[in-house]
């Protein structure tokens, strides 16, 4: 990280009168690192790779993260699960909230940083507007979609039967290649929203508002390892996603069908639930929806007798 | 501390097993699953037949309708020879000398309810008395009733005591404890006073006095019986059981019979340790032995009924 | 034999409770005049028998006298993708464009012919696969009419399942299914197939396919277009046809995780859809506060119910040290009065295990269980001689490491753990692969409600154990598969939803 990386849309340096009365300022730049159980490692292996714009412009140096990241994050995620699945619903609504106010408070970092990975500033304004809008979205649904799907089940013994969603579990994601932002946050609102943990695989051309959303997250009371961002490569981390024992459900989001029939080959190691979301249009409406939510939620049905003695109408 | 034959501490009532009615009551209809046929059938029904305790428990029963009730027990159907008699008669203390008589030399027991019966509503010095009234007039075994009021009220050691003294004044006689189910209501309440009365001493605990709404039923003696199965095992000691009220068809008796087989075994298949409280039982089950014996289907006409 | 006044008195000192009475019941067999099935069984392919292109049959026997019952047709890839194209034909032209209260009727009608014709199918389920007639009369048999009744009237109400939705059918459905409980599994598999508006090939198990040929039949009586349900019968081969066929939008499995494992893999880069419903190792957890005796029955419910051969089979007893030991006690008492032999006496608690090779896996553990030094009670009932029996069986001061508390045997053995605190035995629930079912039982309605909510599976029977109902999902968490069957949540596996 020793190579000096000028930030394009940065233009303090440009302003007349600072150059009147002092000299270049050499820009602080961002080490873009990994976010593992609410800390901010580089990647064990201590590697990179070099983030750049379609035009070659190089943007960061981004941790190439190692299946061993992985598993260190599976751990965290693990570590997570319980505290969050417990938690009030009501406060994952109000920790999903946070997040989406810590997102609009660094809002202009975000469009920065998707102008640089070549979105139009106009665009980006958009992607960031629904990135928040988004979260909110999903910090309602998270003490609602429970009601919406649950059922009390009116079986014929004397007996009380209610099923409910409960979260799945440890969740690995390959995040959508090119929507940077309101991919990642797609992906990751609606599991986290279920009371499950993941790890994410940011999007590998656009990583730069992945770390900077992980961020947003660690300053959003979000209990650590709860959600773990990694950047990297998908060619080389989607297997070891879908290949551990520990992970419940994988979700990936291109359309790459050999890389699909992996996962899907893969999964049976410990019956995993796969889910391809290779059709979506993230920035539109049928990017959000409680149904999303429910595919990383199971379904768990319980009995309990009813006493039926007083006016029952039978003898006893 | 009256002795009642007290072979362990006593526990604390508030705490006695949980019951899940409905857990209880699955069990009992797997009971009444089991199919008895043919042989099967005919023994069972004969044990049924000597468990019975013929009963007559009426404001209108006079010194005549008793001895014709005992006359019934000692010829249950003189057209089926080889039938057993049943367990006993079962009377108010003022019968007690009638019945004691009509049945000399049969080997039939006179049982007379006691304390009070049915309501259990006097005090203690005349349930005493009432005790040994019946039991000085001659009666075999002593059907009290315990007070329902006390024991709501949560007057677990008054109901406790009662029955000790009962237990007391009865002397030789057995003492059945009526604990009148369905005043009690729930399955932890039918279990708690189940407990208070064998650990105060009761030989026999019973389940209702027939006088009361719904009549007890199989879940019901369910809960007693393994109320019976677990002192056995903490104490040693045997309690017999005597199911009563409602009890009219042969049927179901086989399935209590089922019942007393598969939780309590072998030690309690007779009439020393069980009883069925009934007065139209018998006829039904000698309906059933005629039908088992011939293949035609009886009609009552042809058994007296009393 | 009546009993004098003082026989049988026991002195007090002998506390041990004698089952072997002097009354005993008689025989009471069910008759099988009521019940008749062909000697040879076709193909059901588009609303006909037809003979398999396999040239083959199989036998089936009944497991409780090793007697060959009929013979059955094994389907191969062809004769699969016969009944494939059968039922894409039907799909396309009839069942996809028939109106869903139509649809619906049909449902209802086998519902009710089921019903009409129960004992029949009961007693043929009794011989095919060795259960009790009592089980087969009074649960496998209503309950498979009572989901077909259920799923019916779900056929036109679909849009009120999901909401803000649309929900499609997706086709054909391949449906495999387990020989445990041959006629409930075929309808927990077509009953929502058809309601949600899919067709079906479905291969019953290879030890028990009659009650499916029955079913067949009853599915031509009622009229229901050709082709909309097909049944071939057959081994694993035959399975792997259904589950390779590239026609077939959807795969349904009810059966061994490690089967499971291998669908899973097979469908791999395709679009079908999959359920799967995987074994289990339940654990049932007893508190100090329990209703002790109706504990009692639910731990017999819960691992002897059918042999044992039940996924959720609360296989995993957890007691709490402080009444372990008479819960023990109480257990052994219990298992002596289970009566094991025919499976058509209607007195028969425990009938005959499946088949020789499940035997032989039972024996497998009873072996290990007892080579690894823990305590085994069996029951001391006599086994008929011919057939395939096992006796209850309880192995206590198992630990949590030992095989016979880890892996499912699918046999009437039942390994008892005890605990101490509600912390350890949670975590001990959990320490499983599996997450099937769970049983708890406590007269302490706050602990419930922490016990069911903390223990990972997907099915928490609280002061009960092993209780269905058509209305109630079904369905494992982690290995014990995904998917749900029964209720509302069952529908969702049969459609895909749009906007």
């Amino acid at each position: 990280m020793e190579k000096e990386i000028k930030k394009s849309s940065l233009s303090v340096s440009e302003n007349g009168i600072e150059k009147k009365t002092t000299q270049k300022r050499l820009e602080v730049l961002k080490t873009y690192k990994i976010y593992i159980g609410g800390q901010f490692p580089r990647t064990e292996s201590g590697r990179y790779y070099v983030a750049s714009s379609a035009a070659g412009k190089q943007l960061a140096n981004v941790c190439l993260s190692s299946r061993k990241d992985f598993r260190d994050a599976v751990v965290a995620a693990r570590n997570a699960f319980g505290g969050w699945s417990n938690r009030a619903a009501f406060n994952r609504g109000q920790i999903l909230y946070r997040m989406a106010e810590m997102l609009e408070g660094r809002k202009a970092q975000f469009i920065e940083e998707l102008i640089q990975q070549d979105t139009s500033r106009s665009k980006a304004e958009k992607e960031v507007n629904l990135a928040i809008d988004r979260l909110i979205y999903y910090s309602g649904w998270c003490d609602k979609f429970q009601q919406v799907f649950s059922a009390v089940n009116p079986v014929a013994t004397s007996h009380f039967n209610f099923s409910v969603p409960e979260p799945t579990g440890v969740v690995s994601i390959i995040a959508p290649q090119q929507d940077g932002l309101i991919g990642l946050v797609s992906v990751i609102a609606p599991v986290i929203a279920g009371g499950n943990t993941c790890i994410v695989l940011a999007s590998e051309s656009k990583p730069l508002c992945s770390v900077t959303f992980a961020e947003v997250i660690n300053s959003s009371d979000m209990p650590a390892g709860v959600v773990n961002i990694l950047t990297g490569k998908p060619s080389e981390l989607a297997s070891w996603f879908v290949n551990h024992m520990d992970v419940n459900a994988t979700i990936y989001c291109e359309k790459d069908s050999s890389v699909q029939k992996m996962m899907q080959d893969k999964a049976a190691l410990n019956v995993k639930r796969i889910f391809f979301y290779d059709k979506i249009n993230w920035n539109s409406d049928e990017g959000q929806s409680p149904y999303f939510i429910m595919d990383t939620q199971e379904i768990k049905t319980t009995w309990h007798p009813i006493e039926h003695i007083a006016g029952s109408g039978g003898g006893y | 501390m009256p002795k009642t034959g007290m072979l362990t501490t006593i526990p604390d009532f508030t705490l006695t097993p949980r019951i899940d009615q409905v857990g209880a009551e699955e069990r009992a209809s797997r009971f009444t699953k089991r199919s008895i046929k043919k042989e099967a059938k005919v023994n069972g029904l004969k044990l049924v037949l000597n468990m019975i305790d013929l009963t007559t428990l009426e404001g209108k029963d006079t010194e005549g309708k008793v001895k014709q009730l005992c006359y019934k027990a000692m010829h249950l159907h003189d057209a089926l020879p080889g039938l057993p008699a049943v367990a006993a008669v079962c009377v108010y203390p003022t019968m007690v000398k009638t019945a004691k008589n009509a049945l000399k030399g049969s080997g039939i027991k006179v049982a007379s309810v006691a304390t009070g019966f049915p309501s259990g509503q006097a005090s203690r010095d005349v349930k005493i008395r009432d005790t040994r009234y019946a039991v000085d007039n001659g009666a075999d075994e002593v059907d009290m009733v315990i007070s329902r009021g006390k024991f709501h009220a949560g007057e677990y050691n008054y109901v406790f005591d009662e029955i000790a003294a009962v237990k007391e004044a009865c002397g030789e006689a057995r003492l059945k404890v009526i604990l009148e189910t369905s005043d009690l209501i729930t399955f932890d309440k039918i279990r708690r006073a189940s407990d208070i009365a064998m650990y105060a001493g009761a030989d026999f605990i019973k389940t209702a006095t027939g006088k009361i709404q719904p009549p007890s039923s199989m879940p019901v003696a369910l809960i007693m019986i393994e109320a019976i199965r677990d002192f056995y095992y903490k104490t040693g000691k045997m309690v017999g059981m005597k199911p009563a009220g409602g009890i009219s068809k042969a049927k179901v008796a086989l399935h209590y019979l089922v019942m007393v087989k598969e939780v309590l075994g072998e030690a309690w298949m007779n009439n020393h340790w069980f009883r069925f409280g009934a007065s139209s039982l018998a006829n039904d089950v000698l309906m059933q032995i005629m039908k088992e014996k011939t293949g035609v289907y009886q009609c009552a006409s042809y058994f007296s009924i009393d | 034999m009546p009993v004098t006044n003082k026989k049988n008195i026991k002195k007090s000192n002998t506390i041990k409770l004698k089952f072997d009475t002097g009354w005993s019941y008689a025989p009471a067999p069910e008759s099988k005049s009521s019940a008749s099935f062909n000697k040879q069984y076709d193909l059901f392919i588009n609303g006909e028998w037809v003979n398999p292109l396999s040239h083959k049959y199989f036998d089936t026997i009944n497991p409780a006298n090793e007697e060959k019952l009929a013979e059955v047709a094994e389907a191969n890839a062809a004769d699969v993708d016969r009944a494939v194209k059968a039922a894409r034909n039907a799909y396309e032209k009839v069942w996809k464009k028939m109106p869903a209260k139509e649809r619906a009727k049909y449902i209802f009608r086998i519902a009710r012919m089921i019903q009409e014709r129960a004992r029949e199918f009961a007693i043929i389920e009794s011989m095919d696969g060795g259960k009790p007639i009592r089980e087969s009369r009074d649960f496998d048999i209503p309950t498979a009419a009572n989901h077909f009744f259920y799923y019916a009237g779900w056929a036109d109400k679909l849009e009120y399942a999901f909401p803000n939705r649309n929900s499609n059918s997706l086709g054909v459905a391949g449906q495999i299914i387990p020989w445990n409980f041959p006629m409930l599994m075929a309808a927990w598999k077509i009953a929502p197939a058809l309601a949600t508006g899919n067709t079906v090939v479905l291969k019953p198990a290879e030890t028990t396919p009659l009650t499916a040929m029955k079913l067949a039949e009853v599915i031509r009586e009622s009229g229901l277009p050709e082709g909309v349900v097909n049944i071939v019968s057959g081994g694993g081969a035959t399975g792997a046809a259904i589950v390779n066929h590239p026609d077939i939008n959807k795969i349904a499995f009810t059966g061994s995780t490690e089967v499971g494992k291998l669908i899973q893999r097979a469908v791999a880069g395709t679009n079908k859809k999959v359920t799967l419903e995987l074994g289990g190792k339940a654990a049932n957890i007893i508190f100090e506060d329990a209703p002790i005796d109706q504990a009692v029955e639910g731990v017999i419910n819960g691992v002897y119910f059918n042999q044992g051969h039940v996924c959720c089979a609360g296989s995993r007893l957890y007691v709490q040290e402080s009444v372990a030991k008479e819960l023990i006690r109480k257990l052994r008492d219990r298992i002596e009065t289970l009566i094991v032999g025919d499976p058509l006496d209607k007195n028969t608690d425990i009938g005959a295990i499946n088949s020789r090779q499940q035997l032989d896996t039972i024996h497998k553990y009873l072996k290990i269980g007892k080579d690894e030094g823990y305590q085994m009670y069996e029951s001391s009932c006599s086994l008929p001689a011919k057939g395939y029996w096992c006796r209850p069986t309880i192995f206590t001061d198992v630990a949590q490491s030992a095989r016979i508390a880890q892996e499912e045997i699918f046999g009437p053995v039942l390994a008892i753990l005890t605990f101490r605190t509600d912390d350890e035995v949670i975590q001990k629930a959990n320490n499983t692969p599996y997450g099937l079912s769970a049983g708890v039982w406590t007269d302490k309605g706050s602990k419930i409600f922490n016990m069911t909510k903390r223990m990972r599976a997907g099915v928490i029977w609280a002061n009960t154990f092993n209780k269905f109902d058509p209305t109630s999902p079904f369905g494992g968490y982690k290995e014990s598969g995904y998917g749900r069957e029964g209720g509302l949540h069952g529908l969702l596996p049969y459609v895909n939803l749009s906007n």
